[in-house]
């Protein structure tokens, strides 16, 4: 599990958006991103070496500071965002 | 035995649940909304199968943190018995009762089909109807029931004994054709340590009633409410 947190986007009066991108892990069979690379290839994209399909959630939120806001983000990233057995996530910071 | 099926916005199969236990086994059975916080006294606590939240983020995710689940916690955590059929097998994942994860099946079709399964414990109450080695013939439907963990989990739970189903053809041999969603190690149910806490993939309240073709599923629900011991009258229903 990774936890990447880039530059905060701090908007007005502690607000914060949050970019959170689930994958599912490399170890772990990923049959989506596996049918989509099987699809890729039928249509002629030759030379595509993997797809991974993943979610992404954008989460706006209000904290005091920098480190409640990712503190809270992890937090809601283990608990419901991602499931840690067999995906990984990442956070990305970004301007409303 | 008092049973509670739990229902959440989505379910399906609470009243199949319901049928079985109340008019087949003629068991005192109620339905306990997600939105409560009360077992009302249930010593099983069944959570069925559907599409909890329109499957929303993962199957059973949401649900897992409904505000009935803390005492469904409270009440698996202290030894009362859980039984999680399909999507309540995703659900007790999420909520980290019984260990792993599901996928989207192998070949990412929703699977409705009649599976085999091998009964792999028989010293459990909710298999006290059947024997070690049975093979019985049950309904799936899901589109996540792709079983997975680490190896090093997979292993542990193969060491504790706590695979209680695993998908095999007609003749009760692990084949990989058998094991349609791809899970890991065939699993297609498993129990916690303590064994009180069952989740499988396959629906056993569709499958409890003669008139219905099938009967194999009614030991087990059977068992589930036997509060010890073997229940012999239903004995030939392990199929």
């Amino acid at each position: 599990m990774t936890s990447q947190t880039s530059r905060h986007g701090r908007g007005p009066e502690g607000r914060f958006v949050a970019r959170v991108l689930v994958y599912p892990r490399a170890e772990v069979l990923d049959p989506q991103g596996r049918a989509i690379e099987d699809a890729l290839g039928r249509i002629g994209f030759d030379g595509v070496r993997r797809i991974r399909a993943g979610k992404s959630f954008e989460v706006a939120l209000e904290a005091a500071d920098e480190r409640q806001a990712t503190e809270a983000v992890d937090r809601m990233c283990r608990q419901l965002l991602a499931n840690p057995i067999v995906e990984d996530y990442t956070v990305e910071w970004v301007s409303e | 035995m008092k049973c509670g099926i739990v229902v959440f916005p989505g379910s399906n199969c609470d009243h199949d649940v319901y049928h079985v236990l109340s008019h087949v086994l003629e068991q005192e059975a109620t339905f306990l909304w997600h939105q409560g916080t009360s077992l009302e006294g249930c010593e099983l606590v069944v959570l069925p199968g559907g599409f909890s939240y329109g499957d929303y983020l993962r199957a059973g995710s949401m649900a897992a943190h409904s505000p009935i689940m803390a005492a469904v916690r409270r009440h698996a955590e202290a030894g009362g018995r859980v039984l999680g059929i399909c999507n309540g097998f995703q659900m007790l994942l999420e909520t980290g009762l019984l260990p792993g994860a599901m996928r989207r099946n192998r070949d990412l079709r929703f699977l409705s089909v009649d599976v085999h399964l091998r009964v792999e414990r028989d010293d459990l109450a909710w298999c006290s109807n059947y024997r070690r080695g049975d093979v019985l013939r049950m309904p799936v439907a899901h589109a996540e029931g792709n079983y997975v963990d680490t190896e090093g989990a997979l292993d542990e739970l193969e060491r504790r004994g706590q695979v209680v189903f695993r998908y095999v053809d007609a003749a009760g041999r692990r084949e990989p054709a058998a094991n349609l969603n791809g899970s890991e190690r065939a699993i297609a149910g498993i129990c916690n340590a303590g064994g009180n806490v069952l989740g499988l993939m396959p629906h056993p309240e569709r499958c409890a009633e003669e008139m219905l073709g099938n009967r194999d599923g009614l030991g087990l629900l059977a068992g589930a409410v036997a509060v010890g011991g073997r229940v012999g009258a239903l004995a030939a229903a392990g199929g």
